[in-house]
């Protein structure tokens, strides 16, 4: 992949304790993957950065490669790869994301 | 796009051979599918990994012919 998309997206995942990389944004969803992750998140009351893919091409195909993982949506905590919609639904359903959060010392409402 | 669930069964199936499976489809349309997938192949790996495996299954359809397809795995 493209170093300076590598780079970017690095730089993302760096600089954010929960980065979101979605198709939309959290007011304005494009799929309802994303919306059931940004609803989470919302609900949780955690402050994450999303990254709306739908309005950079190379930052979509880039996340796939970066993640290995083939779908959008995509969570990341402290660098940390988490999953996708599938995986985060039911991490939040047995609490293991609250878990994930606290461990990471990352406020959420309990 | 769209894929037949029996092509995205029988992909799966050809990766995990002990593979117990339940497609849904979600929409009517062959692009929104559910996948319940029970296997002993599991066992002791994360769900990300868990996960990758089955769409590793799907060789690159995933997000390209194939649009949405919910995973639900399960170790047996």
């Amino acid at each position: 992949m493209n170093e300076n998309i590598k780079k970017e997206i690095g730089e993302l995942i760096d600089k954010n304790d929960v980065c979101l990389f979605m198709k939309g944004t959290p007011d304005v969803p494009q799929c309802g993957f994303s919306l059931a992750v940004s609803n989470i998140l919302k609900h949780l009351g955690v402050n994450f950065k999303s990254i709306n893919v739908l309005e950079n091409n190379e930052i979509r195909d880039g996340i796939k490669k970066y993640s290995d993982w083939p779908t959008i949506p995509q969570l990341y905590i402290k660098r940390e790869f988490i999953g996708g919609c599938d995986i985060i639904k039911e991490m939040f359903e047995k609490k293991e994301l609250q878990i994930k959060l606290s461990e990471n010392n990352i406020s959420y409402n309990k | 796009m769209s894929l037949k669930s029996e092509v995205i069964e029988n992909l799966i199936k050809e990766a995990i051979p002990d593979a117990e499976i339940v497609i849904n489809d979600l929409a009517g349309d062959e692009n929104h599918y559910s996948a319940t997938i029970k296997s002993k192949i599991f066992k002791g790996k994360s769900k990300i990994e868990q996960h990758k495996i089955v769409y590793k299954s799907l060789k690159g359809k995933m997000g390209n012919e194939l649009h949405a397809l919910s995973i639900n795995t399960m170790e047996i």
